[in-house]
């Protein structure tokens, strides 16, 4: 089967994020005065092949753990959905 | 001192470092294409500055699984002198030959500058040609320089004596506004356990000859001179 694994990357809590603070400060001149802390993040998108869910879900927090995040700064979560196309389908 | 200077893509001190190297000390040198698996011949190996692959994904986070790097990494396990400049600081970092991470410069801005730094190690292969508590001045170039570590790994580098680099003002005094990026404890260069491996954001090969406003770089290069010369006379 066909899944779609979305990996979301940020950056640990208490690991300083300059990208958050400029544009927090860039909210801020427009009038968004009551903002808190604001974080910046990654958001890849991975297309596999698995047995099921379970697997898929398995080789993302892999995938994520070995290269798509920098394991010392940045922590990250996985979603898992299967694509439409049916088992065997040409693709 | 037969040294390679690997060239990745993206890579842009390698004609730097192959300069000081060849050019400036007279000493064996070569550019390595990154596609090279096999750099045993070597008594040294230099990563140089730039940006290997762009930059995608992280600064180094790519480089790391050239084919060079799987040499890089037995030769560092062998004993080979390994030497990160900037770009090739953070990938030493992306594959784990040294600890930590280098993230965004905390003003966000790419610092172009020369600044100062205090040796704190001599112990190294890098420094042996300096001695603890003197300042360089070397030229930085780079938007994610910010060194991080976590409390443990900081507290370890610096009860085993592996900062060897600390960005400070010119009297050698390590002060927040000396601090060009918002580095953990100034740090600016550090090795590995085994003092072979030395990863830093200054750039030694930019600032060898007086023409460029330092020669305080070449100092990096001529102790590994020495090192690589005892070894020799060692074996």
């Amino acid at each position: 089967m066909r899944f779609q694994a979305i990996v979301t990357i940020t950056l640990k809590p208490g690991v300083l994020d300059p990208q958050g603070t400029a544009v927090k400060r860039a909210l801020a001149s427009l009038g968004y005065d009551r903002v808190g802390e604001v974080r910046v993040g990654k958001h890849v998108v991975v297309e596999l092949e698995a047995s099921d869910r379970a697997e898929a879900e398995a080789q993302a927090r892999e995938m994520a753990w070995r290269v798509l995040a920098n394991p010392v700064l940045e922590t990250f979560r996985t979603s898992v959905e299967p694509l439409e196309h049916q088992a065997g389908e040409a693709v | 001192m037969r040294t390679a200077v690997v060239v990745f893509p993206g890579s842009n001190c390698d004609h730097d470092a192959y300069h000081v190297l060849a050019d400036v000390l007279g000493q064996p040198a070569e550019l390595v294409w990154h596609e090279e698996a096999d750099l045993a011949r070597f008594d040294a190996i230099v990563l140089p500055g730039g940006f290997s692959y762009g930059d995608y994904l992280r600064a180094g986070a790519l480089a790391r699984f050239s084919p060079a790097m799987q040499a890089v990494r037995r030769e560092a396990e062998a004993g080979k002198l390994v030497l990160g400049i900037c770009n090739g600081f953070q990938i030493l970092c992306e594959a784990g030959l040294l600890p930590g991470a280098l993230q965004q410069n905390e003003g966000l801005g790419f610092r172009c500058e020369f600044v100062h730094l205090r040796v704190e190690s001599a112990d190294t292969p890098f420094t042996n040609r300096c001695r603890p508590g003197d300042v360089l001045r070397l030229p930085i170039a780079h938007g994610q320089g910010n060194y991080y570590a976590d409390e443990a790994t900081l507290a370890e580098l610096e009860s085993e004596g592996r900062v060897v680099l600390r960005y400070c003002d010119e009297r050698g005094r390590v002060t927040a506004e000396a601090n060009p990026n918002g580095s953990l404890h100034n740090i600016a260069g550090i090795a590995n356990r085994e003092r072979n491996v030395f990863g830093l954001m200054p750039h030694p090969e930019r600032s060898a000859e007086s023409l460029l406003g330092s020669e305080d770089g070449r100092l990096v290069f001529l102790s590994m001179m020495d090192s690589v010369a005892r070894e020799v006379a060692r074996r």
